[in-house]
């Protein structure tokens, strides 16, 4: 048995979905405490949900998907920015609305597109092992994009997060921050969205995070340690897909889950 | 003399030639007016700190003190007037309330680390000069509301600030430690040079720690040395009898009265 999974770990789709699967829950991890620091978890939610929406619109508008998706995630994260800004109605109730019409705008498109045969349930909740090199190098080119900005800027963007009116007497640019923060999370939700899919993309980035908390003193640890458990989730997520035959997007969600639980709740 | 509203009407420019030199101002506000749905919350105001100097704002809750002192630090824009900084002014600046996000750990040096461009040396020193040396390695959610202000303080002071705006720097300090809270603000400012704009409610500590009272109530209601203020009546009428005589100030004749909102209504006489 150990055999065959290392036989099946030689081949390449498994290759390529564990390598996916490993660089975005190491920028998950950062990314993600930023996201839990900032109360953006809807945010991210929004995102996501209106990727499929850009799914749909790539397709009519004959795009390449993975293109089309990256474009709406940062035109959304855009639009989401600017409302924001001008609060005339809550950020709450504006998440909830935008949120779902897009999902459900991004479906009834796709349903209307019957030209292609499109599987929606591989966009809802991924298809990590269907992910090829094309979409690889995607996922390693903005990994690489948000590992980098994230390393020159970390500390500026603690700043802002911690106390967003003492940075700016400091001299920090906090709009500017802010906007590159959200783009980088639209960039990131965007190639994700083939590993874990629309409805389960934020929770790669609030759980590992969420778990990391307890055992963490500097936000420096909790972002190292929710990348361990991202990388631990995806691993172990892989493994029980193989054994149990159960789709890997969920699969991985579940064991984030169960770590998260485990590591809350040991004292009782 | 104690001046009054014709102080207000003074053109920046003369105002800011006028007694000092102009290298000397850090910070000129002048007339400033900022409404909030459609509220008055500041009207006319003209304020100014110099080197060295410690300029006290006081008045009653929802003054517009703190407005104030956020549009002098232009987090936020008035509606008219002119808030002008010396050039390359660093401001250090103490916020009047600390939202500490619990999914954040952070300890009170990293939290104090943030605004970066200081020596371990100095970091000590400021720690040890606010009695806090202890708290270093502290989480910042575990501390209390007094030694918050601390650390406030501190990451205001290690920035090394010509001009600190602290926004009621003795808010939640114990009272052994307000008196000294607030002079050691006036023994850095003297030290260092450095001019201060504050919001204080403690009337009575800061009076005797201050070159200028400035009484706010969405106006100006007086201003002048802390002895002259004292003694005015619109800062009688502000802080109501009691206050003043349990502050052994004495009383006066008003030249004018306030409503609940605020504003001034027919005046007595002149």
């Amino acid at each position: 048995m150990n055999n065959t999974f290392l036989q099946l770990l030689m081949s390449d789709f498994v290759l390529y979905a564990l390598v996916a699967g490993l660089s975005l829950a190491l920028i998950a991890g950062p990314l993600g405490s930023f996201i839990v620091w900032r109360r953006m978890s809807y945010f991210g939610d929004t995102l996501a949900h209106s990727s499929l929406l850009g799914v749909a619109l790539g397709i009519v508008g004959d795009i390449n998907p993975q293109l089309s998706i990256i474009i709406s995630c940062l035109v959304f994260a855009a639009i989401l920015t600017v409302l924001d800004r001008k609060p005339s109605i809550s950020t709450d109730t504006l998440l909830g609305i935008l949120a779902h019409s897009t999902l459900a705008l991004g479906i009834v498109l796709l349903a209307l597109t019957d030209s292609v045969r499109i599987n929606l349930e591989a966009y809802l909740f991924g298809s990590l092992l269907t992910i090829n090199q094309l979409d690889l190098v995607w996922i390693l080119a903005v990994v690489a994009l948000a590992s980098t900005v994230l390393y020159f800027y970390w500390n500026k963007l603690l700043s802002v997060t911690v106390h967003a009116e003492l940075a700016k007497i400091e001299g920090v640019n906090v709009e500017r921050l802010n906007l590159m923060l959200v783009m980088l999370i639209a960039l990131t939700i965007a190639v994700s969205m083939k590993v874990v899919g629309v409805l389960l993309i934020t929770s790669l980035l609030i759980i590992p995070p969420a778990a990391a908390r307890r055992l963490a003193q500097t936000p420096e640890q909790m972002a190292f340690k929710a990348s361990l458990i991202g990388a631990a989730s995806i691993v172990l997520g892989l493994f029980a897909a193989f054994y149990l035959d159960t789709p890997a997007g969920p699969s991985i969600v579940v064991v984030a889950t169960a770590i998260f639980l485990g590591l809350n709740f040991s004292r009782l | 003399m104690l001046v009054r509203k014709h102080f207000l009407s003074t053109p920046l420019m003369e105002f800011m030639q006028s007694p000092d030199s102009p290298a000397k101002v850090l910070l000129a506000v002048s007339g400033i007016s900022k409404n909030f749905a459609g509220r008055k919350v500041l009207d006319n105001i003209t304020l100014r700190v110099d080197e060295g100097k410690i300029v006290t704002l006081i008045g009653p809750n929802g003054a517009g003190k703190t407005t104030l002192v956020r549009i002098a630090l232009r987090l936020v824009a008035a509606d008219s007037g002119s808030v002008q900084h010396r050039s390359g002014l660093r401001i250090g600046y103490m916020p009047q309330k600390m939202h500490v996000e619990p999914t954040l750990p952070i300890t009170v040096v990293r939290f104090l680390q943030l605004a970066e461009n200081f020596s371990a040396t100095q970091l000590d020193a400021t720690l040890s000069q606010l009695n806090i040396l202890q708290l270093k390695n502290h989480q910042l959610s575990a501390i209390s509301g007094g030694e918050m202000q601390r650390v406030l303080l501190a990451r205001a002071l290690l920035r090394q600030p010509e001009l600190l705006i602290l926004d009621e720097p003795a808010q939640g300090v114990d009272l052994a430690g307000q008196a000294e809270l607030y002079q050691l603000i006036s023994k850095i400012s003297k030290r260092d040079n450095c001019g201060v704009l504050m919001i204080s409610h403690d009337l009575h500590l800061v009076m005797s720690a201050t070159d200028e009272v400035v009484c706010l109530n969405h106006h100006v209601c007086c201003h002048g040395k802390p002895e002259q203020v004292s003694n005015d009546p619109a800062y009688l009428d502000l802080f109501g009898p009691n206050t003043a005589r349990a502050l052994a100030v004495y009383t006066h004749d008003h030249n004018h009265e306030h409503d609940l909102t605020g504003n001034i209504k027919t005046a007595h006489h002149e």
